[in-house]
């Protein structure tokens, strides 16, 4: 059995000539976080409707958890919670009333639905306001609402379209937290984002989508790989001694790079840190500092799109 | 095209009861049932204040009620219900499908396991039970008023020809529901939907009489040769005319309420010959006289709804 949950093999969709998402291969896996990124318009919103069934593809083919979006919307439904972005609820109705209807529609039994309901709730901090009315409730409430009708839904899949958008730090902090949270349940969650940061802390792997294709796809370092050439870059501070002289032997290193007094850049091609440290004290060197410099999926995303410009130009 | 999985209709129940709740606890249901009182409750009291007068002379008495036109309000309460239905269904209605995309429950509600057809037939129903509700509770006041200021109890006739109103007044409120709706599905904002329905509802009310007036004139010769000629002409007017849905619903109560009527279209003093003056028509003849207005007014109400639930199949619902 596949461990994709989700399968798109040539996904596309045609808003009459326009080519809105265009012929896309993805594959995410049971239990993973992915975020797709990409500018407005890159066609991330459009490929999550179509894999909920909310909107026809216009070519190839996706599968949700084995089935057809288009033709089994209604199994694709039951087992996949979607968090739009800025996610309305009914003011006028309190929030357990909200999840109450969600629960009608969702055929969930009486008897059953009102324990998972608070169980829900609780489980986004949000127990102390199950019978305030929704118009009340700050942005980021809302937000945990819908995470909390995601996880009453006991959906295995989690699509949320930038839900932190116009949040605060703290509101982004919990919400992240409770994304996490989903995964440790084995939900897989699919992200899609503008905020990079936020990306990276969460998301095991991302797909960049650019003008309705999917530009690159993989693990931040494996991203950075691709677009920076950047490996496993090192910041080393040493005294007493040449360290581009002792480094340069290590098997892996490709480039010593002076990056300030007393501090180097070290290019690698796998993760060399004990093999630095171990160099450095051998030839009779103070080290004082060596860091892992984590490529930042800003840089990545930044790059690629000025490496795109520039072909464009 | 590729053939759906599942009926159509799964999780209309839960929206159909989601619209009834939030209708009869609305606020601005509260409104429309005060409106109605000031416009139905006026007519209604006059004429039985004019019944009280002769009762024991009419054998259609609770009939009166409704259509009588008492001398101190110019306007009968069954006159008073082709303003106030279309008012109350496109209140309960303007903002069914738009409201949904502006609060930005759309795609929300369309996540879950239901497909729109159940989402737009619910909101729908919802509607037209709200209006039925309000009817009903009209129709049982202006009976209860009658048994108190009147001291007789109705005839089962008059009963079953007021039951029939009942279910044309619903049918009537429908097609301004479905055209209330269509609106809300077609523009986005609230306001425009409504303003829309309103003009629709002033311009039948008010102007399409006058329409059909001059169309008629238009087509008229400039002088009539022939008696052909002059029924054609009726006619011409009368089907004109009938395309305004509270033509079909002044016409449907005519011949319910008022059991004499023998017709409803243009007929010639030779064509009475041998009827015996204001002598009342069975039931059954009755509704056989109005059934082409009520199928018109379904048909209506179900023309009207697909058009809606054809352009909201085709919108996207990225909101």
């Amino acid at each position: 059995m596949s461990d994709n949950v989700i399968e798109a093999r040539g996904l596309l969709k045609l808003y009459g000539a326009t080519r809105a998402v265009d012929a896309i291969d993805l594959d995410i896996r049971r239990g993973e976080i992915f975020g797709l990124l990409g500018p407005n318009g890159a066609g991330k919103t459009t490929t999550i409707l179509m894999m909920l069934g909310l909107t026809e593809t216009s070519g190839g083919a996706v599968s949700v958890l084995g089935f057809n979006p288009v033709r089994q919307p209604l199994q694709v439904k039951r087992r996949v919670g979607y968090l739009p972005d800025a996610v309305g609820f009914y003011d006028h109705m309190t929030a357990r009333e909200n999840l109450i209807y969600t629960a009608r529609l969702l055929a969930i039994p009486r008897r059953e639905s009102g324990g998972r309901i608070m169980a829900a709730l609780k489980a986004v901090d949000l127990a102390d306001v199950a019978d305030m009315r929704v118009a009340t409730f700050s942005r980021g409430m809302r937000q945990r609402l819908g995470i909390a009708e995601i996880v009453m839904k006991k959906a295995e899949i989690a699509i949320l379209d930038e839900p932190t958008s116009g949040l605060d730090p703290h509101a982004t902090f919990e919400l992240l937290e409770m994304i996490r949270g989903l995964k440790k349940a084995g939900v897989a969650v699919l992200l899609s984002s503008h905020l990079l940061d936020r990306v990276q802390s969460v998301c095991d792997r991302v797909a960049l989508f650019n003008k309705g294709k999917i530009a690159l796809m993989g693990s931040v370092v494996e991203l950075a790989n691709q677009v920076l050439g950047a490996g496993h870059p090192l910041l080393v501070e040493a005294t007493g001694i040449d360290v581009a002289t002792a480094l340069r032997g290590i098997e892996g290193v490709q480039q010593v790079l002076p990056a300030g007094e007393g501090a180097w850049r070290v290019i690698a091609d796998r993760d060399v840190r004990a093999a630095v440290a171990r160099n450095i004290v051998v030839a009779g060197g103070s080290l004082t500092r060596l860091a892992d410099l984590q490529p930042s999926l800003e840089e990545v995303y930044t790059h690629y799109f000025e490496g795109e410009r520039h072909a464009a130009a | 095209m590729q053939q759906r999985e599942g009926s159509p209709f799964t999780g209309l129940g839960p929206v159909f009861m989601k619209e009834l709740s939030d209708h009869l606890t609305s606020i601005r249901m509260m409104v429309l049932t005060l409106f109605v009182i000031v416009f139905g409750a006026f007519p209604v009291a006059s004429s039985l204040q004019t019944l009280r007068t002769v009762v024991g002379a009419d054998a259609y008495l609770y009939l009166r009620i409704f259509t009588i036109e008492p001398q101190q309000v110019p306007i009968s309460f069954i006159s008073a219900l082709n303003f106030i239905i279309p008012l109350m269904a496109i209140g309960l209605g303007f903002d069914s499908v738009n409201s949904e995309f502006n609060r930005r429950t759309l795609s929300r509600v369309l996540s879950q396991p239901i497909y729109r057809d159940a989402l737009l037939l619910g909101k729908f129903l919802g509607g037209l039970m709200t209006l039925a509700v309000g009817l009903l509770a009209l129709w049982l006041i202006v009976f209860g008023a009658g048994l108190l200021l009147l001291g007789i109890p109705p005839r089962g006739v008059e009963v079953a020809r007021a039951f029939g109103f009942l279910l044309v007044a619903i049918a009537y409120g429908g097609v301004w529901l479905a055209i209330a709706m269509l609106f809300s599905v077609v523009f986005r904002s609230t306001a425009t939907s409504a303003l829309c329905a309103l003009g629709l509802w002033l311009f039948f009310f008010i102007l399409w009489p006058m329409i059909a007036n001059a169309l008629v004139l238009g087509f008229a010769p400039a002088e009539i040769t022939s008696l052909d000629q002059y029924v054609g002409i009726q006619e011409l007017a009368i089907a004109l005319q009938r395309l305004s849905p509270g033509t079909l619903f002044s016409e449907a109560l005519l011949g319910l309420l008022n059991p004499e009527t023998r017709t409803l279209g243009f007929m010639l003093p030779a064509q009475m010959r041998g009827a015996i003056p204001n002598a009342p028509l069975p039931l059954d003849q009755s509704l056989l006289l109005i059934w082409p207005q009520v199928t018109g007014l379904i048909a209506g109400m179900i023309v009207v709804f697909a058009a809606a639930y054809v352009v909201f199949q085709r919108e996207e619902v990225r909101a």
